[in-house]
């Protein structure tokens, strides 16, 4: 049904589709799908067809565990089968399907964009194009009334995709020396496109209005967290934790106080297990080296939250028993809280950490820009930087050796005098009351709305010269669980029951 | 959109600035307006960390138009709105360089001070550095709170002594202000001892706490209504 076509025509899916080391003849080009045909953009095979139909109806009816099932498997089994080498068909081809959603048609580009930069070597014009397909998507998701809910996976999906674009094209845009004089003068036209404020703009907003801060926020409120096997996991590759490392103020000093290593550890916990889960699938993949470094680095970090904030029950057992292989040892030295002590933490610190730049250095407008330069002007390293996030840690640490012992205390006794406390820890009063009030000072966070979060599992009060202890029992919250139990539920029937019509 | 309702020059512009901000974070034509919010929200004493930070960013991208004047006024700020991580959000964006200024290793000594609930330590810091702080006013009312909120995290019953120690008051100051406090946030003084009675709270009061209830968002609830239905 395909033809040979050289159009010239004003779709740019059409008229820019070209490898880099393009063929005069299109004949020459790949057949598609064992057919001997060229690429027809126009072209929608019934299972495309049946893709974007169904795609569209999930994600009207918010079926994220199906909008994630067909982005993950689906996309990729059709892309291996009918599109080895060619692009999907255009977004016109396939708008009539989908009653020209405005929106899906958005994702269905950036999901062609994605695909033609995995198995093809897009043109200036369609990375340009990408571009502004982006800028119209991100205006969507964060000012638009979105009556979509997506999988966090496919969000997260998007950044890694955006970030690795940008990279791509300043890549492309280094090279400046093979540029024909279109190219330079279609690159002076569009000065906007992946230009980096415009990047880092989209991505600030896009990290603060995403879903992971919400479950952040969702968790520690104590409902029920996600699992990899729901298929909402959100864990990332590495350009994702390069764009959390943007906002890492917000993300990582939000609260002062345990809540943060709870959080971490729980954070954490989801990526290490759906790596070790999902390891396998990602050996061809270009970042799979980067992958596994990162993994260590997460067993790094993981071990200095634990250590400094214990948690016996956030932490699966195939993760755990990983940790204890790689930092069994150093996890009890790190206890001890003295010398030794933080010198591993220094250390898995050093290890860890995710590396920060400075990004006032390189300017753009010389074309030899090193790709490296702007990888780190993306993710902020720098020495300066990482030795002052060394020693606020260190500092932390310190802090948390001073409140561990206060609840060494506070476990035992269900009051106790200041005086006597005062006693045992070796200080005079007006000090213990200090401590006493950095430990409420620790465990109390402000949210958003101001409202203030207790996060003690032990706490206390105190009345004139006497301590009492208080302890608390976390919440159980059956009826989200329920909640959760019910939908699913109604998946499965609703999948028994296509199963029955077909 | 603009022109809704009669608003004085220096609320159009913080509205603006604000709309900018919430828009485009990442835009260096905002500095001037920025810096200029700054001051703003040093005397009308009013507070907005997205901006602040927003042009902590920025300085970040381009150093040398920082301005090591308004980052200790944006850093002071911060301190005041503590209990919240405003402090170290900032701080974090300032280069460690910076941050070995005098200035700002007082205001660094400071913020270890408040979050640690060492209040005399606090005061007698602050008072060596009156010239740096005295420029923003409000700064003394703002520490004051944060050390009542503390305190009341903390105590049902607090002696006089210590509360007189959190927020630098003896004598008559401390009398009008624990009066001041009595009226408007439901402080009540025992009259054996002077001490002080906090409101009650869930927080330091452990059978207030709303433990077994749970709250479950009527949205939530809402996207299984089609399964019921």
């Amino acid at each position: 049904m395909g033809r040979l076509s050289r159009r010239v025509d004003s779709t740019i899916m059409a008229s820019n589709y070209e490898f880099d080391d393009a063929p005069a003849n299109y004949d020459d080009v790949q057949r598609q799908g064992g057919q001997d045909t060229v690429y027809d953009p126009n072209f929608v095979p019934d299972s495309v067809k049946s893709f974007v139909v169904h795609m569209y109806r999930h994600i009207r009816e918010k079926n994220v565990y199906e909008i994630h099932q067909m982005c993950e498997t689906s996309f990729q089994t059709l892309s291996e089968r009918l599109f080895k080498d060619t692009p999907w068909p255009s977004v016109e081809a396939i708008a009539p399907f989908v009653d020209n959603d405005h929106v899906f048609c958005l994702l269905y580009r950036e999901m062609w964009f994605r695909h033609l930069y995995a198995r093809l070597s897009p043109t200036l014009k369609q990375r340009i194009d990408s571009y502004d397909n982006y800028c119209s998507l991100f205006q969507v998701v964060l000012h638009g009334v979105v009556n979509m809910q997506l999988p966090n996976q496919w969000l997260w999906d998007m950044v890694d995709e955006f970030v690795y674009q940008f990279q791509s094209f300043c890549q492309y845009r280094a090279k400046m020396k093979n540029k024909t004089e279109q190219e330079i003068a279609l690159l002076k036209q569009n000065e906007k496109a992946w230009n980096v404020y415009g990047v880092l703009n989209f991505l600030q907003a896009l990290v603060e209005k995403s879903t992971i801060i919400q479950i952040l926020e969702q968790e520690k409120e104590g409902l029920e967290q996600f699992t990899a096997t729901d298929g909402y996991d959100y864990s990332g590759g590495s350009n994702v934790l390069k764009v959390l490392a943007i906002s890492p103020e917000r993300k990582f000093s939000r609260c002062d106080t345990f809540d943060r290593y709870v959080d971490a550890v729980r954070e954490f916990n989801k990526i290490l297990l759906y790596i070790y889960k999902t390891k396998q699938y990602h050996q061809k993949s270009p970042q799979y080296e980067q992958l596994l470094k990162k993994n260590e680095q997460m067993y790094a970090l993981l071990a200095v939250c634990l250590s400094l904030c214990p948690q016996t029950k956030l932490v699966d057992e195939s993760v755990n028993s990983q940790l204890r292989e790689k930092y069994g040892e150093k996890t009890l030295r790190m206890q001890r809280y003295d010398d030794e002590a933080f010198g591993i933490y220094d250390e898995l610190f050093s290890y860890a950490c995710p590396k920060f730049i400075t990004p006032s250095a390189p300017s753009f407008e010389e074309p030899l820009v090193n790709y490296n330069q702007l990888l780190t002007f993306l993710t902020r390293t720098s020495q300066d930087a990482y030795r002052l996030q060394l020693k606020m840690f260190l500092y932390e640490v310190k802090q948390q050796q001073l409140l561990s012992g206060v609840r060494t205390f506070l476990k035992v006794y269900s009051s106790i005098s200041l005086a006597k406390l005062a006693n045992y820890m070796e200080v005079d009063e007006p000090t213990l009351r200090t401590i006493l009030l950095t430990y409420k000072h620790k465990t109390h966070s402000v949210d958003s709305d101001g409202r203030i979060i207790s996060n003690a599992d032990i706490d206390f009060y105190i009345n004139n010269d006497m301590i009492y202890v208080v302890e608390s029992k976390p919440a159980k919250h059956y009826g989200d669980f329920f909640l959760r139990q019910i939908a699913k539920l109604e998946g499965v029937i609703n999948d028994m029951d296509r199963v029955k019509l077909e | 959109e603009m022109g809704k309702e009669i608003q004085s020059p220096e609320e159009q512009s913080s509205y603006t600035v604000e709309q900018l901000v919430a828009v485009n974070p990442f835009n260096p034509e905002l500095l001037p307006d920025l810096e200029n919010y700054v001051n703003e929200q040093v005397t009308s004493q009013t507070y907005s960390l997205d901006a602040n930070l927003c042009l902590l960013r920025l300085y970040q991208f381009e150093p040398e138009r920082m301005n090591t004047h308004i980052v200790a006024r944006i850093l002071i700020k911060a301190l005041m709105a503590m209990p919240t991580p405003d402090f170290s959000l900032c701080l974090f964006l300032i280069p460690e360089r910076v941050q070995m200024e005098e200035q700002f290793k007082a205001l660094i000594v400071l913020s270890h001070y408040l979050e640690t609930g060492r209040f005399q330590q606090f005061w007698d810091e602050a008072a060596k550095n009156r010239h740096i702080l005295e420029a923003v006013p409000g700064f003394e009312q703002a520490i004051q709170v944060y050390a009542s909120h503390l305190l009341s995290l903390s105590y049902q019953k607090v002696p006089r002594s210590v509360l007189a120690e959190a927020v630098n008051m003896d004598g008559a100051s401390l009398d009008k202000f624990v009066e001041h406090q009595v009226t408007n946030s439901g402080w009540i003084v025992e009259k054996e001892d002077g001490s002080i009675v906090l409101p009650q709270t869930e927080f330091n009061h452990p059978e207030l706490k709303k433990n077994t209830g749970e709250n479950v968002p009527l949205e939530h609830i809402a996207r299984i209504f089609p399964i019921l239905g």
